[in-house]
């Protein structure tokens, strides 16, 4: 159904904008268990190039059902027969490594609306690749070092047991100060965690930090509020995005999360988004939609500047980041990689829709660790 | 390793045990009787959840999601019996595998179209949140309480039902000889519904029982399906009775194995490596346990038939 959408919609594209001078290929998720944050960032994307009055952007957006296989073979359609100039769109790391690096070997642009696996990072970053969301440590450095401010000395951390979950308690680990009363790699897509729980409880930990994105973090969350269990938790965004917390309810209120947007970052471009975002599809932007939308400004503002066909100017162009993001202050590192605030975030209520305020700046002007490994 | 901790745990692996019983039986009946393999029994878990969790946001009620889990899984079973499943009797193995496959995915992208891409909200009444305290101090969920005792009420009702009634009689007898039980003058292709139906609404009650501590969302009938293919293996496919063994002895091996197997390797090796080996054995510890069952059994537990 969404595949026909979105083809109906490429072809809409395609019709009313026949003399299009960009051709932008959207390869994201749209269909399985982690379509909710595809289609967000989609929709964010969209908006933006709506917003923008352009007719010379075409975007060709196709589901990779989560699996590395298809989106391979999608980028290579895109770039071989549809040959678009900008490749983006992919949710998840290992997507990301199977796509970017043949990507930019092809000499194709490629701008990360979200993974940011530490390979792109650091040696094997490209001259071709930007990353527009994060690194993939970033978020959870945030958390170590609001751990920090908090003064938790004991904390217990648990992941999925796949690269981005080693990630996670590896970036926790690197700024949180504090010792540890327990490390636990869960099974990926669990869905049971009363036997962790049960370790948690025993473990006499003064904190629980966590990174269980999707469906793996609701499950906890309500688990762990009926447990009995009353350590404070923080986690990363992923797991309090405005599309699962209302799945999560109350067992969410009070939890520290922290993310680089949010809906309450004060600057006028966020305001506009939030608003235009809410009237355009009737439901409160999640922090994959602001991924989305800061994407395709970022193209549009090196649009005006450069062809993507000249490539030294345009990645010149794209690395001065000469848009106004939605959360406010953006520039790249040396290695294409966001500097820029991470802020901790609250779960509270607003009348009956559960959301994120921020409470705090956990991280200021971070850059990534791996910076210093990519030599472009 | 306090002693608290361990019986935690062993409630953790009833619990879980009881649950993957009320999939497997379906599972095992269908399975058992009209010898089909029906991929599409997850989707009728999460068709449970999904009625539970509509129902109960519109109505505020939880016990009446539940009424309607069964009864939309239980039609949804039926409907699909009788319009796909019925055809695929006489066929082989490999075409009920891809119609029922072709189900999951009719039944994914359904949902999704009807619901949205992003999970539902069901949560555990009031009446049954927060913990209990067990004689010798243990705290433990009070709804997973609920959920063992829900699971063991079932499998009695299942056991009553197909040893002590006329239905039971035939579905037995469906089991052991179809062409004879038709011959005999019973209805078979509204036996057979009436199988699939049950099936289905046991998976729709499961579905909602386990949506309310878990996510509902789409796909979320896939991971458990194959957790009950290993129970009915291991119990010996058609055998209620063997279901239930299996179901216990997998829910109880995968949480137990999680805890005892790290803990184990500490006294052979240094701790990151026991825990990394540990957890690794411990996620293959049930595939383990249906090797050694069928080496030992080949038709599993309670299998009568090869």
């Amino acid at each position: 159904m969404n595949k026909l959408v979105c083809a109906a919609a490429a072809l809409a594209l395609t019709v009313t904008v026949a003399e299009a001078a960009t051709k932008v290929g959207m390869i994201t998720t749209l269909s399985g268990g982690g379509a909710g944050l595809g289609i967000d960032v989609r929709d964010g994307f969209m908006l933006a190039i709506k917003q923008s009055g352009r007719d010379d952007i075409e975007v060709v957006i196709e589901d990779d059902q989560q699996k590395p296989d298809i989106a391979v073979q999608l980028s290579d359609k895109m770039i071989q027969s549809e040959k678009v100039d900008v490749l983006t769109g992919i949710i998840w790391s290992n997507l990301a490594m199977a796509v970017v690096p043949a990507a930019t070997g092809q000499g194709v642009f490629y701008l990360s609306p979200n993974a940011g696996p530490s390979q792109l990072a650091g040696a094997g970053c490209s001259p071709l690749y930007f990353n527009v969301a994060w690194q993939n440590d970033n978020l959870h450095e945030a958390a170590g070092a609001w751990a920090n401010q908090t003064g938790y000395q004991n904390s217990f951390i648990l992941a999925p047991n796949y690269p981005a979950g080693k990630d996670a308690l590896t970036g926790y680990k690197r700024m949180y100060e504090g010792g540890l009363a327990g490390e636990l790699y869960t099974e990926l897509g669990q869905t049971d965690y009363a036997a962790e729980i049960a370790q948690i409880r025993a473990s006499g930990a003064d904190s629980v930090f966590f990174f269980l994105p999707g469906g793996m973090g609701i499950s906890f969350l309500k688990q762990y509020a009926d447990s009995g269990v009353d350590l404070p938790v923080i986690g990363p965004a992923f797991s309090f995005d405005q599309g699962i917390l209302q799945a999560v309810g109350a067992a969410a209120l009070g939890v520290v999360n922290t993310s680089q947007w949010s809906k309450d970052i004060d600057n006028e471009t966020n305001k506009a988004f939030v608003e235009t975002f809410q009237a355009e599809y009737g439901r409160l932007p999640s922090l994959y939609a602001s991924q989305g939308f800061d994407t395709a400004n970022l193209l549009i503002s090196a649009l005006d500047k450069a062809e993507p066909a000249d490539k030294e100017a345009f990645q010149a162009a794209l690395e001065e980041a000469d848009f106004s993001s939605t959360r406010g202050d953006f520039e790249f590192g040396p290695n294409h990689h966001p500097i820029q605030d991470i802020y901790a975030r609250e779960v509270i209520q607003e009348g009956d829709v559960f959301t994120n305020k921020i409470i705090g700046v956990a991280l200021e002007d971070h850059a990534d660790a791996y910076a210093a490994d990519c030599k472009m | 390793m306090s002693a608290v901790l361990v019986i935690e745990q062993v409630l953790n692996g009833l619990q879980a045990g009881v649950m993957l019983f009320l999939m497997a039986a379906g599972l095992t009946l269908i399975f058992g009787v009209m010898g089909l393999i029906n991929l599409a029994h997850g989707s009728l878990y999460m068709v449970g959840a999904f009625a539970a969790a509509a129902v109960s946001a519109a109505t505020g009620s939880f016990l009446l999601g539940l009424v309607s889990a069964l009864a939309a899984a239980a039609l949804a079973g039926a409907v699909v019996e009788m319009l796909v499943i019925r055809r695929l009797y006489a066929s082989d193995h490999l075409d009920q595998v891809l119609a029922t496959f072709a189900l999951i995915l009719i039944f994914s992208e359904g949902t999704r179209w009807l619901y949205g891409s992003f999970p539902l909200y069901l949560d555990i009444p009031a009446w049954l949140s927060g913990p209990t305290r067990l004689p010798g101090g243990i705290l433990y969920p009070t709804y997973r309480l609920a959920l063992i005792a829900v699971g063991l009420v079932v499998a009695l009702g299942l056991w009553v039902l197909i040893e002590r009634t006329r239905l039971g009689i035939r579905i037995r007898a469906g089991e052991n000889d179809r062409e004879m039980i038709a011959a005999l003058g019973v209805d078979i292709s509204r036996l057979y519904t009436l199988i699939f139906a049950l099936g289905a609404a046991l998976a729709g009650l499961a579905g909602a029982l386990v949506g309310a501590i878990q996510s509902v969302q789409v796909g979320m009938g896939e991971p458990v399906l194959i957790l009950a293919f290993v129970v009915i293996v291991i119990g010996g496919i058609g055998s209620i009775r063997g279901a239930f063994v299996g179901a216990l002895l997998v829910g109880l091996t995968d949480t137990l194995g999680g805890i005892f197997l790290p803990e184990l390797f500490k006294f052979f090796t240094d701790p990151a490596t026991a825990q990394s080996v540990g957890a690794s054995l411990a996620s293959m510890s049930i595939y383990i346990l249906m090797s050694l069952v069928l080496i030992w059994r080949p038709t599993g537990l309670f299998g009568a038939r090869a």
